[in-house]
């Protein structure tokens, strides 16, 4: 069964609306635009203090050598700060028309009806539309865009931002730093348990456009909450770059759950830093779903620091041409009794390149502490490629760890087997790609289930001939 | 009135450059039982194989026909949907599809568009076929073949066959495997499919399925052939004699088709 590869299909969601923002940054990043995008937003002389901080240290961080290749990410090129529109919309009817044209090809309201309980959609760098039940506000829930908390809540903001991811973590922890805009922000007050999940939507719509959301999630003791975001973008010619930092705080006893689907445009580069805190008992879990870009890198990552802490990443990347996805995640044991999972599934298809990168680090006091690593790969023809490469760092003798990787292909014999039944070969190799991730997708809420689904269909689309 | 009408005329097929099949002639019609007897290597497996059209496979001389429909122009997955259905000796494990999900995409890709089975139908159905198999009903939310156990493989396969009704079925190496009271639920599912319009080929190299399956015919293949054909009594001779008189009237040493008649 010699495959003819046909050319990928122009990206569904590629379509872009006028743009209407009106208020934009110069191309490029200097210290006047970082001050240019605190006076915007009316910050507090502390953040500005933070963000000039970080920048230094950006100039000062030569670029990551490892990973992915970034020769061609140019940060003269980048527009760091679009405001959207002169103020936040408060219910639907006061956002933008075209705004809401955008969502509705995305499918948003539909979503949104049925499923959210709260809803907070990113459109470009800040949050435009943001509802929220009052049920949530009842238990004392904040759920804001991150700017809106600032102002709102400075406190509670100062008293978190930049504590498990500092602006010297990384280059792009820094960058981010100096110039981040919207994102979420989520306070669970201790013992309070969310039923349903927040949401949160977002696409990246201008070309050019730095994409550097800032979200900080604290979960107070005993408390649960499961986040959700989606991404998709529009397609451009020249490289954008998304940059996000996640940071999150799980207190003793609490619970958070934060799932991602993202699929970006092929010109898009996405690196991201997402570190959660475990407290004593506290479960943090990262539900993560990478798909297109031109390059992700992206390694989830949890702090085990109190005794009994739990962390479990399970993900999903898909590198299809010309993309590269280095993705992976990070267990800390820093505390007895601790334990994690990662299960990583990895496809790559017409030459795309798809790596797991991942460390498992046991400190001194990880006595008792267990890791179980899971990593496969489905390579779908002969130019796509794969790597796995697993760092373990261990300073206890009383550990367990174990890991099991696995690549494989689309067999002929599984092929013949379900085409015998009649499924047409499209359907056959979609229906073991879709097997193949099922433990991905059975941990997402229905809704973003089918459109994963979806997604992969359409991915998959003309892998056979 | 009588079902679909199978084809297959002076059939040569090669694997690899070698050839297993040195013309095979076989009809099969709607109501008939078939079997094909005959000691390993003699090309039996490969005769279901190119039916249903692995692509390991190469067809090098004759033709196959399904009501006169050229079954050789058809891809593997439009020879299912004119009817032909191919249980498996070694039936495939796809991780993450459930066999409930499996069956019923197999029984809509049958139906056109707009005209699938409905949900609740399909379900009652199921239920009562898993039943009558005396199947475990988890196994419909188990991963199709993952993890199962051979008996479970092969009655799985049945499941499929009485589900998806096709109007012929090649069985290949049904029987391998089985203990002797699955042996009797697979074959108890077979013939309950017995009817005008089914028609089945059952491959076998043990008699014992025929203890409980009465074939019309049977057949025995050597060196790539069939070499002799008869009723229900040739099988019996066969379980009571062995293969060697057979080759003796027909003077074959090495009945493999790697030799030369």
């Amino acid at each position: 069964m010699a495959k003819d590869i046909p050319e990928m299909e122009e990206y569904k969601y590629g379509f872009h609306d006028k743009d209407v923002s009106v208020f934009r940054t110069e191309r490029g990043l200097t210290k006047n635009v970082v001050e240019e995008i605190s006076r915007m937003k009316e910050e507090p002389e502390w953040m500005l203090e933070k963000r000039l901080k970080a920048l230094d240290v950006f100039y000062s961080k030569p670029m990551p050598q490892w990973g992915g290749d970034l020769s061609e990410l140019d940060f003269d090129e980048i527009v760091y700060y679009v405001k959207p529109s002169e103020k936040q919309g408060r219910t639907w009817d006061e956002v933008p028309d075209e705004i809401k044209e955008t969502f509705d090809k995305l499918g948003i309201p539909e979503a949104e009806q049925k499923y959210l309980a709260g809803v907070s959609a990113q459109y470009e760098s800040e949050v435009v539309y943001q509802s929220l039940e009052q049920d949530l506000e009842k238990l004392g829930i904040i759920f804001k865009d991150t700017d809106t908390a600032l102002r709102e809540h400075e406190e509670l903001f100062k008293e978190y931002f930049g504590k498990v991811i500092p602006a010297s973590d990384n280059k792009f922890a820094a960058l981010n730093t100096a110039v981040w805009s919207g994102g979420s922000f989520i306070y669970v007050p201790k013992g309070v348990e969310t039923t349903s999940p927040l949401q949160a939507y977002f696409r990246i719509n201008s070309e050019n456009m730095g994409q550097f959301e800032r979200t900080l999630i604290i979960v107070d003791e005993g408390a649960s909450v499961h986040y959700v975001e989606g991404c998709t973008a529009p397609v451009f010619t020249t490289n954008s770059l998304h940059s996000a930092v996640v940071e999150i705080f799980v207190k003793k006893d609490a619970y958070c759950r934060y799932t991602t689907i993202q699929n970006w445009a092929n010109n898009v580069y996405n690196l991201v830093t997402k570190r959660a805190t475990c407290e004593s008992n506290a479960t943090m879990e990262w539900i993560d779903g990478n798909m297109g870009s031109k390059l992700t890198m992206k390694y989830p990552a949890v702090l085990l620091a109190g005794e009994g802490a739990r962390g479990n990443t399970i993900s999903i990347a898909l590198a299809g041409k010309g993309q590269h996805q280095d993705a992976g995640a990070k267990m800390h044991h820093l505390a007895p009794n601790t334990s994690s999972s990662i299960v990583s599934k990895s496809i790559s298809k017409k030459g795309g390149k798809v790596n797991y990168r991942g460390i498992v680090h046991f400190g001194r006091k990880a006595e008792g502490a267990r890791s179980n690593i899971e990593c496969d790969t489905l390579i779908m023809d002969n130019e796509s490629t794969s790597d796995t490469i697993p760092y373990n760092e261990i300073y206890n003798d009383n550990i367990s760890l174990e890991h099991e990787a696995k690549v494989s292909k689309v067999s002929e014999e599984q092929l013949f087997y379900l085409m015998s039944r009649g499924l047409g070969e499209q359907e056959a190799t979609d229906m073991i790609v879709m097997g193949f991730i099922e433990p991905f997708t059975k941990e997402l809420p229905m809704e973003y289930a089918v459109e994963m689904n979806r997604l992969i269909k359409m991915e998959m689309d003309g892998s056979v001939g | 009135m009588a079902g679909s009408v199978l084809e297959i005329k002076n059939l040569h097929v090669t694997i690899e450059g070698n050839e297993i099949l040195k013309g095979v002639n076989l009809t099969i019609k709607g109501g008939e039982f078939h079997a094909i007897m005959g000691p390993n290597g003699t090309g039996k497996s490969t005769l279901a194989s190119a039916i249903m059209g692995h692509p390991k496979f190469e067809i090098t001389e004759g033709s196959i026909h399904l009501d006169g429909e050229d079954v050789l122009e058809m891809e593997v997955d439009e020879r299912a949907r004119a009817g032909l259905f191919l249980g498996m000796q070694y039936p495939s494990e796809i991780s993450g599809v459930t066999t409930s999900d499996f069956l019923r995409s197999s029984i809509n890709a049958r139906r056109e568009e707009g005209d699938e089975i409905s949900l609740m139908k399909f379900i009652k159905e199921m239920d009562k076929t898993l039943d009558f198999l005396e199947i475990d009903k988890n196994m419909a939310q188990r991963y199709l073949n993952e993890g199962f156990s051979g008996g479970e493989k092969k009655r799985n396969e049945i499941l499929q066959l009485m589900m998806m009704k096709p109007e012929i079925a090649i069985l290949d190496e049904i029987d391998s495997g089985l203990d002797i009271d699955a042996l009797k639920i697979v074959s108890k599912g077979i013939n309950k499919m017995r009817e005008d319009n089914f028609g089945c080929l059952i491959i076998t190299h043990y008699q014992r399925l025929l203890n409980y399956i009465t074939p019309d015919y049977v057949h025995v293949m050597m060196q790539g052939r069939v070499v002799k054909s008869g009723g229900p009594e040739l099988a019996q001779r066969l379980e009571a004699e062995g293969y060697e008189w057979i080759k003796a009237e027909l003077g074959i040493e090495d009945e493999t088709v790697g030799q030369k008649a």
